[in-house]
């Protein structure tokens, strides 16, 4: 009884589970239950970014214009590119090819991943630089847009920022699972037997460049054929 | 188990198996989790009592006498914010809902025991901001947090109050992920969907909405302290923000959110009715469906709270259709616990007496909200006393009293003690009869007009006030008397057999307490969910059989 956490189980399934498999199947149904959560927690912002995107269209063009669409896009391809070496990452730990293959994937996913928020840093510096932070020191003045007053130019902006800035939080905590997950590789706690954690840190990841790939168009490409 | 025996006789259960404040605060045993939900959860429903004494000493008299009006907004909110999101919600789920779902399903554990305790101390480090925020001054929006009011206008501590809820929502979500993957796929051999006891329906329907519902809220009381802190611009009207948006996000929650609190009170009373009726549960299948429309339902009738905040006429009448469909499984659940009762062989001990207590209670509730989700007496009763009289009877006729049903018939399992029967049937009796003369008279006052959240009111209204003040001192002295004999049954209580109420299911076949791993070997199921029946008991007990220790299991 209590000695029945000890030993007696195989290797790779925890006290609480009958078999391996259960305890896969288990941590697989979590992480999507988990990300179906994310789903409405970025849900509640992108509802209430249509609500003013149909209110405010004139200003919300206006906002996206002031967006570096460079710096976004290659932000894009820099996510896309971190989802295949995710994708590498938990392929090589299904076939077996080694620590040193998978942890080398999973530190090229944090390189981009990385590089993904340096961008968005010189992003956020360059609205500082032009007093597009929406709090009280936000400023608006585009000749472009005339008929755009400040107000909602700021909703555009306080979107921008809430929506990239929960986005990013979530890379930085993908990062810190990444670390994890390259610690656990070390540790020889990974195998083609037992990839459940890469696998579902692969999960999460994905979801949040998919959330990107709402973002980026809602916010950088709308009314760019003006 | 002999072997397991300790030195002072007793045997090793969850409660003696490891000592030390540690073996507690750091526990994995979804057991002691529970345990340790009840006293947090406790102490947080003193606190929120202590609100609703000062609200009803204040109403006893109609000059605002005792305390200023802010002062009084500071009152109900506070009570509102610390009995919604750190007792009612948590309630039944994080206290009965962690001890008896692996017990109920056959398991040794939930399926993510290290993130049950992360659970815990999320809602305890969002209590933690919740009570900073009251001992620093407090908070005086209503639990709903409306805007512009809470984002641009109040002076008190609403950032620190909502990043509180914030994360204790987060202590739900992952409650409820938890659940959701225990009831999926931790069930033992052969409890197929439709063994399982109603209980865990109830549960797998409430985990659903903390899933699905509490990520909203989240975001939109996290827009509300960004707006608060770095003055962004969402809900602000000077910014061409819409105050009602948020309306919108936070009752999309809010209202399941009744769900969340009444579900478990659903399950827990269809358990308890089968046993002390000595019968199957009338109905089994719809009562469990009724549960999944009820959550599903539950998401697609929130305007219901905003008929007279301005939204489009025919969005109301949709709403308003909508609630009304609610009714129907609500009542279904109603008339088949009716059912059960009938021709059963009723047995009233104290748990059954909340049931009889429970069922009235909410059938009062239910039906008065159908005034409200009326849209020409919405109008006339909005923001009155009869919707503080309706949802009391839903949150505490119902929630509470399945509550403390839920308790008192699991606590000989959860602590090994018998609580006392007659200071528990005394108990009943001040519950039912306090509650009563508390909120009856407040649908009274609130078909007559008597604001909610107003510290006075016009003279004449002041009998039926002192009779509500002075119901809630009998309710009050009734949950007091239940605390101290609960305490009390911890140390004097009898010993409790296995199974002092000779019930069904898989968590009355162990010792109570439990071992730490629930089971010696994890049961084979082969009946059907309440075999109350005398030819339904024959089978089971013919057909009990464990599963053979497995050749890589010590047990
Ligand atoms: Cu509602």
């Amino acid at each position: 009884m209590s000695d029945h956490a000890q030993g007696a189980h195989s290797l790779h399934h925890l006290h609480q589970f009958e078999s391996a498999e259960q305890q896969y199947e288990s941590a697989t149904l979590g992480m999507w239950a988990f990300i179906v959560q994310e789903i409405l927690f970025f849900g509640g912002l992108f509802c209430a970014y249509t609500v003013y995107r149909n209110t405010y269209i004139e200003a919300f063009t206006a906002g996206s214009h002031h967006l570096d669409i460079f710096w976004g896009t290659l932000n894009t391809v820099v996510l896309i590119a971190s989802s295949l070496t995710m994708a590498m990452a938990v392929r090589s730990a299904q076939t077996n090819s080694g620590p040193g293959r998978i942890i080398g994937w999973l530190i090229a996913t944090i390189i981009l991943g990385c590089t993904f928020l340096g961008v968005k840093a010189i992003e956020y510096t360059g609205k500082w630089h032009h007093h597009l932070i929406p709090n009280s020191t936000f400023q608006w003045n585009d000749p472009a847009f005339p008929t755009v007053t400040l107000g909602p130019a700021k909703i555009f902006y306080s979107f921008y920022f809430v929506m990239t800035g929960m986005h990013a939080l979530h890379m930085i905590i993908g990062v810190g699972i990444m670390l994890w997950m390259i610690a656990k590789v070390r540790r020889n706690e990974i195998s083609a037997q037992y990839f459940t954690p890469i696998e579902i840190s692969g999960l999460y990841w994905h979801f949040v460049d998919i959330v990107w790939i709402f973002l980026f168009p809602l916010l950088y490409l709308i009314g760019r054929h003006h | 188990m002999s072997d397991a025996v300790k030195a002072n006789g007793e045997p090793k259960n969850y409660l003696n198996d490891t000592y030390g404040i540690k073996s507690w605060l750091l526990t994995l045993d979804h057991k002691r989790i529970g345990i340790m939900y009840l006293i947090t959860l406790t102490a947080f429903f003193l606190v929120g009592g202590v609100f609703a004494a000062f609200i009803r000493l204040e109403l006893m008299t109609p000059k605002g006498d005792l305390f200023e009006a802010e002062t009084y907004n500071k009152m109900f909110t506070m009570h509102g914010v610390v009995m919604i999101f750190f007792f009612l919600i948590p309630s039944i789920p994080a206290v009965l809902g962690n001890f008896l779902i692996p017990l109920q399903i056959g398991a040794r554990d939930v399926a993510f025991p290290k993130l049950n305790l992360a659970s815990y101390y999320l809602y305890a480090l969002g209590g933690m901001f919740a009570i900073a925020a009251i001992l620093m001054g407090g908070i005086d929006t209503g639990w709903t947090f409306y805007t512009p009011y809470s984002s641009s206008y109040s002076n008190s501590f609403v950032s620190l109050a909502l990043v509180g809820v914030f994360i204790n929502g987060f202590s739900s979500i992952l409650t409820g992920v938890n659940f959701m993957v225990t009831i999926h796929k931790m069930r033992a051999p052969g409890l197929t969907w439709f063994r399982l006891p109603l209980f865990i329906w109830g549960h797998y329907a409430t985990s659903l909405i903390q899933v699905l519902g509490t990520p909203v809220v989240a975001i939109t009381l996290l827009l509300v302290v960004f707006e608060r802190v770095f003055n962004i611009g969402i809900f602000d009207p000077t910014y061409g923000g819409d105050p009602v948006l948020f309306q919108h996000m936070f009752w999309f929650y809010s209202h399941p959110a009744v769900y969340i609190m009444i579900l478990p009170g659903f399950a827990v009373i269809s358990d308890v009715i089968a046993c002390f009726s000595r019968k199957r549960i009338f109905g089994y299948s719809f009562v469990a469906f009724s549960s999944l429309a009820i959550a599903v339902l539950g998401f697609l009738v929130w305007g219901h709270h905003m008929f007279v905040s301005g939204q489009s006429t025919y969005a109301s009448m949709v709403f308003s259709f909508i609630t009304f469909f609610v009714a129907v499984p609500s009542a279904v659940k109603i008339f088949n616990w009716s059912f059960t009762l009938h021709k059963g062989s009723i047995k009233l001990d104290s748990p059954m007496l909340y049931v009889m207590g429970f069922i009235g209670l909410f059938t009062i509730g239910g039906l008065t909200g159908l005034f409200l989700s009326t849209l020409g007496t919405d109008v006339h009763l909005h923001d009155t006393y009869f919707v503080v009289a309706h949802f009391h009877y839903v949150m505490v006729g119902g929630m509470v009293m399945a509550f403390l049903c839920g308790l008192h018939f699991w606590w000989p399992k959860m602590t090994g003690r018998m609580y006392p029967e007659g200071p528990a049937k005394l108990g009943v009796m001040f519950v039912f009869a306090g509650f009563n003369l508390t909120f009856l008279p407040q649908f009274i006052l609130g078909y007559m007009g008597m604001p909610r959240r107003y510290h006075a009111y016009p003279e004449e209204w002041q009998a039926l006030n002192i009779m509500s003040t002075a119901g809630a001192t009998v309710l009050g002295l009734g949950f007091g008397l239940t605390i101290a004999y609960f305490i009390w049954s911890l140390f004097k209580g009898e010993k409790a057999p296995a199974n002092p109420f000779q019930a069904k299911g898989l968590e009355w076949d162990i010792p109570s307490p439990p071992i730490a791993h629930n089971f010696e070997a994890i049961p084979i199921v082969t009946w059907e969910a309440y075999p109350y029946g005398p030819e339904e008991a024959a089978s089971q007990s013919t057909e009990t059989a464990t599963e053979p220790a497995k050749e890589d299991e010590v047990v």
